[in-house]
């Protein structure tokens, strides 16, 4: 493990909730003038988030405010491998368990709502997942290695190589940050038919670590976006920074144009994305390699 | 002559001739009792062609090392001895109680005891012959315990189901048979070491391969054979932990690890992970659909062992890597599962899975043992690192795109159906009675030897692989390489005592107040039922089966049609070269 490596990992640990907490702000400005409306400040979301901080201690049940520190703690463990400049795959999989404990903390509620929306979460991950390991394989194949580090210093732009790839991971990260079409377990929106699905047993600390735990996640599935632009050029971290920009006005745009789909089309069509743009792509890799 | 740690075994052809027609003369016995003669005749076209090759050349054929202990074999045997005897013991309570709830099955507790200890002593033998007669005695031996094991009840259908096992595995004995007698007139050995030595480059070397694959196959129930495993589920759960984890279907893919040398980059191979990767795909999309507890567990089995047979037909070094890995740990893993939920199952009266709800309230010890066991097969670091890093690190390496596909998708489908059981027993519901007062103290004692031996696994398996595994390889592939890197096993590690510190930090939270739950009305107070309209309305929660997406039937059928064209060209075009 480098110095460089160390750093970035402890820096991501820091900073990370608040360009999370920033990104939020700016997600939902830019979807208020989207809808013609002045949108809230920048800061919101730390307010809201300070807000439910401060709120009464409550809870259906014990085990609940276990398995969302759990699930914190994973989500943060998978972003710190990440910067750190690990293992993709180890990344992935560290994710999983976070989510697994997420669905655990939604199930332990005995909740008809949450529990509906945990069966739902389940699916999405069922859905996500193959494009997940397929873009640790195509970094694999095209540059030799699962490590983060290896990855980023590779001769040429990933992206060149793997754009079925990229497009494939863009369509699923529509479901990792849970933006319309794909919002079916829970939604930031106040009201679905599952009310507030996955959360909707939470209040105060716990909603507010679910918030804080969803802002790590966003920043380091934004450096999986980054990971395709990284090369020993000099241009290209300027590249990567751009294309997470677009990347992350795209899912706003896309969030503000759909309206929620059935959790069936959810997972066919990213299976169908899947195989097409991601398992085409790994052939085409395996092929030239 | 043959000869072990200093004995001189003359006797030892004779006496394993001995057992091969005693195994011969039991399954005549039965076959005959209940009118079965074509399973009769299977058996005896084996017993001819045996002894046929024995009297021919037997003489002929005096190997140097008709038994070998390596550090593979010294696994097999730990599995056995460790699991095979905490099956063995927590048996014991168990079936004092399966008796008491059976009084309509006829008390042969010595018997099935009995057989459970000869089936284990048949393992032993089977793992450490070099000599594929000795082996081929042993594994007669095996098929004839599991198929009495399996008809214990004497019902109809568990009558049905076992003579459903016997005849799949005698179809692989007939294999194994010919194999024998192909290598032993052709290559004059009949010792698995001089016959690997021989090297995959002949065709007799590779249709032998073939056959024993082929019988690999039945034993450890690759589709289209995987149905005689799922009928032994009609068996008392002792039976299925031993089928599953220990013995039988590890005697199947211990073969097929064993010949992993010959099986890189030839047909034989090709067939070998194209019938495991499927199998390992559709029947982990079969589990979903499942609500019988049993039945998960019992394709989840099917799931796994074909991505062992998978790993072990890409034969590369870092394919039987992860194929010894993946043997150990699901061994513990699955028979600790199996094991609470036959406990479970007479607790609460039921083993579908939304019996379950909220066990870890009503049986708490016990659900932690499930709890332990199901985590060991999917999560960290056994579910993480060796059946998805490892296994896809070996099939992306050999240049398999189809296999990556069925790898991916199968791992994920397979997250799908641990986790719906997990949060069934995890869910908090104290109203619900108590249970687990009666279970038997030995049934508690086995549980939790495999509960702790499932986390010591998961701390020590860097050194296992470092000690065990690797050396084991290293003699056998000239250029060993690192499967996964040591920085991974160190972070997985890590999480692994992340998890333990967390579990100990279970409910020491802050006093919280405490609120209900949020239902379709004024909830009762229990968080059970809500004032609704028409009175008191109780809520009852189910998880999802997707049935019309991965419903059973189809499933097997799409898997049985893949696996038997690639069985069938498999055995066409390689032995269709030597003929």
């Amino acid at each position: 493990m480098s110095i460089m490596s160390i750093v970035s990992a402890v820096l991501y640990l820091l900073l990370a909730p608040f360009v999370g907490g920033i990104l939020a702000g700016v997600d939902r400005i830019i979807s208020a003038r989207m809808q013609r409306r002045m949108g809230p400040p920048l800061l919101q979301p730390f307010y809201d988030f300070l807000k439910l901080w401060d709120k009464e201690k409550q809870e259906v049940n014990p085990a609940q405010g276990w398995y969302i520190g759990g699930f914190l703690l994973f989500v943060v463990l998978s972003g710190v491998i990440f910067f750190g400049q690990g293992d993709l795959l180890l990344v992935i999989f560290t994710l999983t368990i976070a989510s697994v404990l997420f669905v655990m903390a939604a199930y332990c509620s005995n909740s008809p709502f949450s529990q509906v929306a945990a069966q739902r979460e389940l699916a999405q991950a069922m859905a996500y997942e193959p494009m997940m390991l397929l873009v640790a394989i195509g970094f694999y194949l095209q540059c030799g290695s699962f490590t983060v580090g290896d990855v980023l210093h590779a001769p040429t732009l990933s992206i060149l190589r793997m754009p079925g790839i990229f497009l494939g991971m863009i369509f699923i990260f529509l479901i990792k940050f849970r933006k319309s079409p794909f919002d079916v377990s829970m939604s930031h929106e106040v009201h679905q038919e599952l009310i507030q699905g996955m959360v909707t047993e939470f209040s105060g600390r716990t909603l507010a670590l679910i918030e804080l735990a969803h802002w790590y996640e966003n920043i380091f599935l934004l450096g999986f976006v980054y990971l395709f632009f990284g090369a020993a050029c000099p241009l290209a971290p300027v590249c990567g920074l751009v294309a997470c920009a677009l990347v992350y006005f795209l899912m706003i745009l896309v969030d503000n144009c759909c309206s929620r789909v059935k959790w069936q089309s959810l997972v066919r069509s990213a299976w169908v994305i899947t195989i097409i743009l991601g398992f085409g792509n790994v052939v085409y890799l395996m092929i030239f390699r | 002559m043959d000869c072990f740690f200093g004995n001189n075994l003359t006797w030892l052809p004779g006496a394993v001739m001995g057992l091969d027609i005693i195994a011969a003369l039991i399954i005549f016995y039965y076959t005959f009792k209940h009118r079965y003669y074509w399973i009769g005749a299977l058996e005896a076209v084996q017993l001819a062609l045996i002894l046929w090759f024995e009297s021919a050349y037997g003489h002929s054929l005096a190997g140097s090392s008709p038994f070998i202990i390596d550090k593979l074999v010294w696994v097999m045997l730990a599995i056995a001895t460790v699991i095979g005897g905490s099956i063995v013991v927590f048996a014991i309570g168990y079936m004092e109680e399966f008796q008491r709830e059976h009084p309509d099955v006829a008390d042969r507790r010595a018997f099935f005891f009995g057989v459970m200890v000869v089936f284990l002593l048949a393992m032993f033998g089977l793992v450490m012959s070099n000599n594929l007669l000795y082996m081929y005695a042993c594994w007669e031996i095996t098929s004839l315990c599991s198929f009495l094991l399996i008809g214990y009840t004497q019902t109809a259908e568990a009558t049905a189901n076992s003579f459903k096992a016997l005849w799949m595995n005698l179809l692989g004995g007939l294999a194994f048979a010919i194999a024998i007698v192909l290598m032993g007139s052709q290559l004059h050995t009949v010792e698995l070491t001089r016959f690997l030595a021989v090297g995959s480059g002949n065709r007799v070397v590779l249709t032998c391969a073939a056959l024993l694959v082929f019988c690999g196959f039945t034993k450890c129930a690759m589709m289209p054979f995987s149905g005689w495993l799922l009928g032994a589920m009609v068996a008392p759960t002792p039976t299925s932990a031993l089928l599953h984890s220990s013995t039988m279907v590890k005697a199947g893919v211990f073969l097929i690890i064993k010949l992993c040398p010959v099986l890189s980059g030839n047909l034989v191979g090709l067939m070998t992970l194209l019938v495991g990767g499927f199998t390992f795909f559709f029947a982990g999309c079969a589990a979903v659909s499942q609500s019988d507890g049993k039945k998960v567990l019992a394709y989840s089995t099917i799931s796994n062992l074909g991505l062992i047979v998978c790993c072990a037909g890409v034969g590369s070094y870092a394919g039987a890597w992860t194929a010894i890995m993946l043997v150990i740990f699901h061994a513990v893993a699955k028979s600790l599962c199996f094991l609470s939920v036959g406990t479970a199952e007479q607790e609460i009266g039921s083993r579908n899975l939304e019996s379950f709800d909220g066990m870890i309230c009503r049986i708490p010890r016990l659900a932690m043992c499930m709890l332990i066991g199901i985590c060991g097969m999917f999560l960290a670091p056994f579910g993480m690192l060796i059946s998805k890093w490892a296994a896809m690190k070996t099939v992306v390496d050999a240049g398999e795109p189809l296999l990556v596909l069925l790898l991916v998708f199968g791992s994920s489908i397979t997250m799908f159906y641990w986790s719906k059981w997990l949060g069934k027993i995890c869910t908090y519901i104290p109203t619900k009675e108590k249970l687990g007062q009666t279970i038997h103290g030995v049934q508690w004692s086995s549980l939790w030897l495999l509960a702790y031996l499932v986390v010591a696994l998961c701390a020590v398996f860097p050194l296992l692989s470092k000690f065990v595994v690797s050396p084991y390889l290293g003699k056998i592939y000239a250029l060993p390489t690192e499967v996964i890197a040591e920085n991974n096993f160190v972070v997985t590690g890590l999480m692994l005592l992340v998890l333990l510190v967390m579990a100990l930090c279970y409910g020491r939270g802050c006093k919280q107040k405490k609120v209900l739950t949020q239902l379709a009305g004024l909830n009762n107070g229990d968080n059970q039922s809500y004032e609704g309209a028409l009175g008191i309305v109780p809520i009852t929660l189910n998880n999802w089966y997707l049935e019309d997406w991965f419903g059973e039937k189809k499933m097997c059928r799409y898997g049985y049609q893949f696996c038997i064209v690639f069985i069938v060209l498999g055995l066409i075009f390689v032995g269709g070269g030597v003929l």
